[in-house]
């Protein structure tokens, strides 16, 4: 017996929250979707990650897409009728003392962010301390933005799946695509069960999966998969409201850490792990949680009486300039990409869902999105 | 150094209990020097668990029936001591590429092996019951602790609740301790220990013995009910336990009382295998997921599981599996088996391996009593996350197995890391979504095996 062939408008494979925001908007613009995903909703990297709703530290030229996705943040609970626990209670992003250096980046940082809308706040050590006294003596400067903040990765993407479905789009689970071919007008979706999926146009949120599936129309990226190191402690009252971040070129000392409303402090960072998207696998490595604590200890010296109780990754693809693929294919009409965002596409994902929306449906979007070509690599 | 043989063999025992001991003492014989790690400040694991220094009670006293063996498995190790690399107050925090990684006073290692033997022993199989959150509400393992390790009880007056021959030992030892019991409580039938009778007879003294716990207790005038479902236990978060109803057929019964000591039997400490990536099977008597090991403990990968760690087949078991894994670890070094030995072991096995199904078919796990619990009934304690909640994850956010769940709900979330509610949330969810109990899966574990501080710091680099 063979099941109906299922036509949409637009297919996507990958339900992270790239493809679970893209179904959202292109519902909300009226197309029909059929979003695609091996397991289930925003279990990989849009329900592993840390949390981050960031926008300092981003490429200047990234701001665009990232202040439209912190609207979207501030409207969630109204627009998708579910609360993804966004908190919009600041981000402070310091430098250790033998990185003086970084002082002079922070201001020019500042200067081009507020050019772009995003107002930081260059706070000394002293005044750092004042006002966060839980930073240790090491943090030597600081940016604070009050207008980021943190969500539940946990409920995101699921969230934008619910509403999505709601305004008629079909959400498929457990159906993972093992090919993809255009032919004539249609991109032809076959899934592991041997179900077909037909489409004008396809569009890739696979995440680090997605090197695979671009490579189907011999636009391989090589994406490295890596795996974050994160923690939790036990619950403790609730007394710090930004989330927390290191600048460095050094990958050891980038941690960070936020404290979430029930009382337990995420942390992430210092260093990342191998991880393997071919068995829907990460795992931490204890020396690199050792090295995690190292460092949070630094930042925060409080944070080191409190006991971790769990420590988990999440599998995420990784360009090799760390900026994402997104936009149209060079190669194949009808196709659409985005992926790569190798560690920090959690605040930017309902922008880049309601960009992809945009651009799919009216063929062009105000945001920059040429440094994210997908021929920018050659080949 | 430790941990190696002549021929530079590093083998790492993870728990001094009986099957621990057993095992190290196997490997000594060989003319190995097994690194032995146990987060208790002295040997003997749970049930042989020492009294501190400065008390001095008698073994008869703290171990009963069971006093001679206690003796026993106490001297094996003190003896062992010398030839072995004992490494007390360590916890096993993870398990990563063959290296063990184990803290002691804020300081870590990685440690290397060639073989790992994880005799971790068991923790109480806890069931959500109306009220449960009440300050002086414990497990029953605790409270058999708090009596064994400081000779206290945990209430003036103390209600035992659950299923199981810990229900009427902790019970019983209690009383004989001079404390008050108020009532035992079992939500098993009479009936199905009779029908259980000819399993339970392959261990005629343990069976015995059980009959002779229920005699003490109602001879000492205790109320003991069986096939009884709790109704709710009366208290206050915070001013505490203050006594229990329970019903049975059309008729209810209450009961007062300061504290309650629950529990429906054991469940493995399985973390640390978790860790080691040995894989699980369901496991349709218990209704629990059990790591899959072959008959002598190997759980491929180098690993070996032994004791109650393994499977919950009881103490003198644990002496018998920790000594069949420790061959199979040296068979698989290259040393010779004493093939005699290795059968007559596992012909001991299989007579546990009966009594335990025996025990398993007379004190089920209370599955319909826990798929029913209220809305408002907690069910994971750490998190307080409720029964509402948690059916709400799997009707409106449709999670479909225990791991959804947690992360849509926060059950299993806190510092247990699902050890006391992961069994029960595993049958709210397959009975929210009338789906068989194994669909529902089991909470992964996650290092670390129980909380580190954030300043512990590694000092083998
Ligand atoms: C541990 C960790 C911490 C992070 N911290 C932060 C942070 O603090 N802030 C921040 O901004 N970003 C952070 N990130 C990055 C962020 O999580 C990701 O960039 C973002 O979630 C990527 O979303 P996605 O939808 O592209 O990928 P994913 O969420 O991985 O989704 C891709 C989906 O595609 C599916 N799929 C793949 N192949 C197929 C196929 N053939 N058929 C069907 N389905 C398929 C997969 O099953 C998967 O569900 C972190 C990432 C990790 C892993
Ligand atoms: C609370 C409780 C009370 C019990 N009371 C009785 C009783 O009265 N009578 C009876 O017949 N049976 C009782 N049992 C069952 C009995 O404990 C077991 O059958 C028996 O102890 C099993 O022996 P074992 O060697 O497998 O494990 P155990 O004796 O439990 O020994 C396991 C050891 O491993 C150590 N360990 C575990 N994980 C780690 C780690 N990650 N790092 C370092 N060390 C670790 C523990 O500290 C412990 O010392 C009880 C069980 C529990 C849980």
């Amino acid at each position: 017996m063979t099941s109906p062939i299922t036509h949409t408008d637009v297919a996507i494979i990958g339900g992270g929250l790239m493809g679970c925001s893209a179904a959202f908007f292109l519902a909300q613009r009226g197309l029909s979707v059929a979003l695609l995903e091996t397991d289930k909703v925003g279990r990989q990297a849009s329900g592993t990650n840390f949390g981050n709703v960031r926008r300092q530290g981003r490429p200047i030229f990234q701001l665009p897409l990232a202040n439209r996705a912190i609207r979207i943040w501030r409207n969630a609970r109204e627009m998708l009728g579910s609360d993804v626990e966004y908190l919009q209670s600041g981000h402070i992003r310091v430098c250790f003392r033998e990185r003086p250096d970084n002082i002079g980046k922070m201001e020019e940082y500042a200067q081009q962010a507020r050019e772009e809308g995003l107002e930081l706040e260059l706070l000394s050590a002293n005044a750092l301390r004042e006002r966060f006294p839980w930073l240790g003596p090491d943090v030597l400067a600081g940016s604070y933005s009050a207008t980021d903040g943190h969500a539940n990765p946990r409920l995101a993407a699921p969230a934008f799946a619910r509403a999505a479905a709601r305004l008629g789009a079909q959400i498929i689970e457990d159906t993972q695509i093992v090919h993809a071919e255009k032919l004539v007008e249609d991109f032809h979706l076959t899934a592991a069960d041997g179900r077909q999926f037909r489409a004008p146009i396809l569009l890739v949120t696979a995440g680090a999966w997605a090197g695979k599936v671009a490579g189907w129309f011999d636009e391989g990226i090589p994406l490295t998969p890596r795996a974050p190191t994160m923690s939790v402690t036990e619950p403790v009252p609730y007394a710090i409201a930004p989330a927390v971040g290191v600048m460095t070129p050094d990958e050891v000392e980038t941690v960070y850490f936020r404290q979430v409303a029930r009382g337990n402090i995420v942390l992430g960072g210092s260093t990342r792990a191998a991880s393997y998207p071919d068995d829907y696998r990460s795992y931490v490595l204890p020396e690199n949680t050792m090295t995690q604590f190292q460092h949070l200890s630094r930042l925060a010296p409080a944070l080191a009486r409190l006991n971790v109780i769990r420590v988990w990754s999440g599998i995420e693809g990784y360009t090799q300039d760390a900026l994402p693929i997104m936009g149209p294919s060079a190669r194949v009409p009808g196709l659409f990409h985005a992926f790569g965002f190798s560690g920090s596409g959690f605040q930017i994902g309902p922008g880049v869902g309601e960009t992809m929306a945009e651009l799919i449906a009216t063929g062009a979007t105000d945001i920059p999105i040429a440094p994210y070509a997908v021929n920018r690599f050659g080949g | 150094m430790g941990g190696s043989d002549m021929s530079g063999h590093r083998v790492i025992i993870i728990g001094a209990g009986p099957a621990g001991t057993r095992a190290a003492q196997t490997l000594v014989r060989a003319g190995l020097r097994p690194i032995v790690i146990d987060e208790g400040r002295r040997s003997g694991g749970q049930i042989y668990r020492r009294q501190p220094d400065n008390f001095t009670r008698p073994y008869s006293a703290l171990y009963g029936t069971e006093a001679e063996r206690a003796r026993d498995v106490h001297a094996t190790f003190d003896a062992l001591i010398p030839h072995i690399d004992y490494r007390a107050d360590t916890l096993v925090w993870n398990v990563a590429d063959g290296h063990v990684w184990a803290s002691c006073e804020g300081q870590t290692q990685a440690i290397p092996y060639d073989a790992l033997i994880v005799c971790s022993g068991a923790t109480d199989r806890l069931a959500p019951v109306p009220g449960w959150q009440a300050a002086g509400c414990y497990s029953l393992g605790g409270a058999q602790i708090a009596l064994k390790a400081q000779g206290v009880a945990v209430g003036h007056r103390v209600l035992f609740l659950g299923t199981g021959p810990l229900l009427y030992l902790v019970a019983s030892q209690y009383a004989k301790a001079g404390a008050d019991v108020a009532a035992v409580l079992d939500t098993s039938a009479l009936g199905l220990r009779l029908r259980a009778a000819g399993k339970l007879a392959a261990q005629p003294d343990l069976l015995w013995q059980g009959l002779r716990l229920t005699l003490d207790l109602k001879r000492r005038g205790i109320p003991v009910l069986t096939g009884i479902r709790p109704v709710e236990i009366h208290g206050h978060p915070h001013s505490g336990v203050a006594g229990i109803t329970v019903a049975r057929g059309g008729r209810t019964w209450r009961f007062d009382g300061d504290a309650v000591a629950m529990g429906w039997h054991l469940r493995p400490e399985t973390q640390v295998a978790d860790l080691a990536r040995v894989p699980f099977a369901f496991d349709a008597a218990t209704r629990q997921w059990l790591p899959v090991v072959d008959d002598d403990g190997r759980a491929g990968n180098a690993v070996y599981l032994a004791g109650d760690g393994a499977r919950i087949l009881g103490a003198r078991c644990a002496e018998v599996t920790g000594e069949l894994a420790a061959m199979a670890a040296l068979a698989d070094l290259g040393h010779v088996a004493d093939a005699d030995r290795r059968r007559a072991l596992l012909a001991q096995k299989g007579d546990y391996v009966r009594f335990a199904s025996g025990l398993a078919q007379a004190f089920p796990w209370p599955a319909d009593m826990v798929a029913q619990v209220g809305d408002d009934t907690i069910v994971c304690r750490c998190e307080s996350v409720t029964a509402a909640t948690l059916r709400a994850s799997v009707g409106a956010a449709h999670a479909q197995e225990a791991n959804r769940a947690k992360a849509f709900s926060r059950v299993g979330m806190g510092r247990c890391q699902g050890r006391y509610c992961g069994n029960a949330a595993a049958e709210i969810i397959a009975a929210a979504r009338a789906a068989p109990i194994e669909s529902a899966g089991r909470l992964r574990g996650q290092a670390p095996v129980k909380p580190i501080p954030v300043a512990l710091r590694r000092t083998d680099v």
